[in-house]
């Protein structure tokens, strides 16, 4: 039996991870795998616009050398949703113009796809008063946990608004 | 960057053994990648350790023991962190992102280089990068640069966060090298700069942060704050952990450490002992400020950090001593 080469599995799909040890999850993602949806914005960890779920948890891709996922389940916009099946995220965001350029979107989706799992995990912010209560969703937590995603076109008031809805419906299920 | 070879270890010998024979380990590589990128940081051989089970929080006596692979936001979201050591999990909270949370380790925190514009631009002076080359923040933008530690060759701070918190809990570091296992504690891990600034910490070449012990709860009042140019995302100006323990209206015990205030993560014990048994007061609050940085020193456009740092003390106890 041949060796197994080093994989990751993107948006479900078995993908052999690049050999050049120097590219970053989010080249191999955009460049190899054509899954150009996630975007590189500053390319130092500084902006946000390139997270992506890595076992349900986001990550920078830019600062992630992809040969270090061996085994890793990676989720993109992608996979999220599609231009015929929006995710409730996506929708939200459009229904509230939680963009203007759309260039961070991909990355806040992410981001908030994973923020709401967090808070369902009961995870504490630095806003939260007492970090050993559960977390209660105010626009003051939801921005601070969102505040790894710049938005330059100043997106962040509707961008709340879109999380607000989807929390509040997921609360409401 | 530069081509480097990467290898896998599957366990903390194989990482150790690389390491013997000069690879860099990396784990989460928030900052190492970057620094890969800018060509600060140009290694030939990397190590990952992230295969090396170092990813567990287990009691240690009346203690905790965390492991060198637990990222952040792992150890902010245990439960045992945010009851017994809040300390801790409020001052990971205040630093990066989300996302960073998700990849950074205690091991790389601790390990994490100082962010000096001039340390990350190969084109200037930097004795941290390139010894002897000079210290272009000096006479250049200081606004960020320390105001106490600091020597003739270098005035760049260390950065975090989560050492500012560990250092007022008497944390301990355990590595493995070379020369058998070690503790050290975290008020001996970080070097002040002296005449060699390329050293950050002790660490020998070869050796593993393998853990970071946390000694028995104070059950004090436990109080992170941190001062910074916008409210989340970014570094601190000062920042003040402080852990204290009333006793009938007096201070009975208390730690402070400061970030982004010296070349190091900073305590200083005269000061803590200017407050215990005392009453607490803003007179007070100000003569253990005034002890605080009694030696400090400004580069200019960091004056304003010593009148901070007495204010964001004062705050800090404040909110500290209240009951």
């Amino acid at each position: 039996m041949a060796p197994t080469l080093p994989t990751a599995h993107v948006n479900g799909q078995p993908q052999t991870l690049p050999l050049d040890p120097r590219r970053t999850l989010l080249d191999w993602l955009r460049h190899d795998l054509g899954l150009t949806g996630t975007k590189k914005g500053c390319d130092h960890g500084q902006c946000g616009a390139c997270t992506v779920l890595v076992d349900g948890k986001r990550i920078n891709s830019c600062l992630s050398l992809a040969a270090l996922h061996d085994g890793d389940s990676i989720e993109t916009i992608e996979g999220i949703g599609t231009p015929d099946a929006l995710a409730p995220l996506q929708k939200a965001f459009v229904s509230h113009d939680g963009y203007q350029c759309g260039y961070c979107t991909p990355g806040q989706i992410c981001s908030a796809k994973a923020l709401m799992a967090e808070l369902a995990q009961g995870w504490p912010s630095a806003v939260s008063a007492d970090v050993a209560a559960r977390p209660i969703p105010t626009a003051e937590e939801l921005r601070e946990r969102m505040s790894g995603n710049l938005c330059r076109c100043g997106a962040y008031s509707n961008i709340i608004a879109a999380l607000k809805e989807v929390i509040g419906a997921e609360a409401l299920a | 960057m530069k081509p480097f070879t990467l290898d896998h270890a599957a366990n903390a010998a194989a990482a150790l053994s690389a390491m013997g024979q000069g690879a860099t380990a990396i784990a989460g590589g928030t900052n190492l990648v970057d620094l890969m990128k800018l060509q600060v940081a140009t290694p030939e051989r990397l190590v990952s350790i992230r295969r090396t089970g170092l990813d567990s929080i287990v009691p240690d006596g009346t203690g905790l023991r965390i492991g060198a692979l637990v990222t952040n936001a792992d150890c902010a979201a245990d439960m045992r962190v945010r009851q017994d050591w809040p300390l801790l999990a409020q001052a990971i909270l205040a630093g990066a992102s989300p996302q960073l949370r998700n990849r950074a380790t205690t091991g790389g925190n601790l390990c994490q280089r100082t962010r000096c514009g001039y340390f990350y631009d190969t084109t200037q002076a930097c004795n941290k990068r390139a010894p002897g080359s000079g210290c272009a923040a000096r006479d250049g933008f200081n606004r960020i640069h320390a105001v106490l530690g600091t020597s003739d060759a270098c005035i760049a701070t260390y950065p975090g966060d989560m050492a500012v918190a560990l250092l007022a809990l008497d944390a301990v570091v355990l590595t493995e090298g070379p020369f058998g296992p070690r503790q050290i504690p975290l008020a001996m891990f970080h070097r002040e700069p002296g005449d060699d600034p390329t050293r950050d910490n002790v660490l020998q070449p070869g050796e593993l942060i393998t853990a970071v012990r946390l000694p028995a709860p104070t059950g004090g009042t436990q109080v992170y704050r941190k001062v910074r140019d916008r409210a989340s995302y970014a570094f601190a100006l000062v920042s003040v952990a402080a852990d204290v323990t009333m006793e009938e209206g007096r201070i009975a015990r208390c730690a402070l450490a400061f970030g982004s205030l010296g070349t190091v993560p900073w305590r200083d014990s005269a000061v803590e002992a200017a407050l215990v048994v005392e009453k607490p007061s803003p007179a007070l609050f100000d003569q253990a400020a005034e002890i605080l940085l009694r030696q400090a020193r400004g580069f200019g456009a960091n004056d304003f950090k010593i009148p901070l740092a007495a204010r964001a003390l004062a705050a800090t106890l404040a909110q500290a001593t209240k009951g």
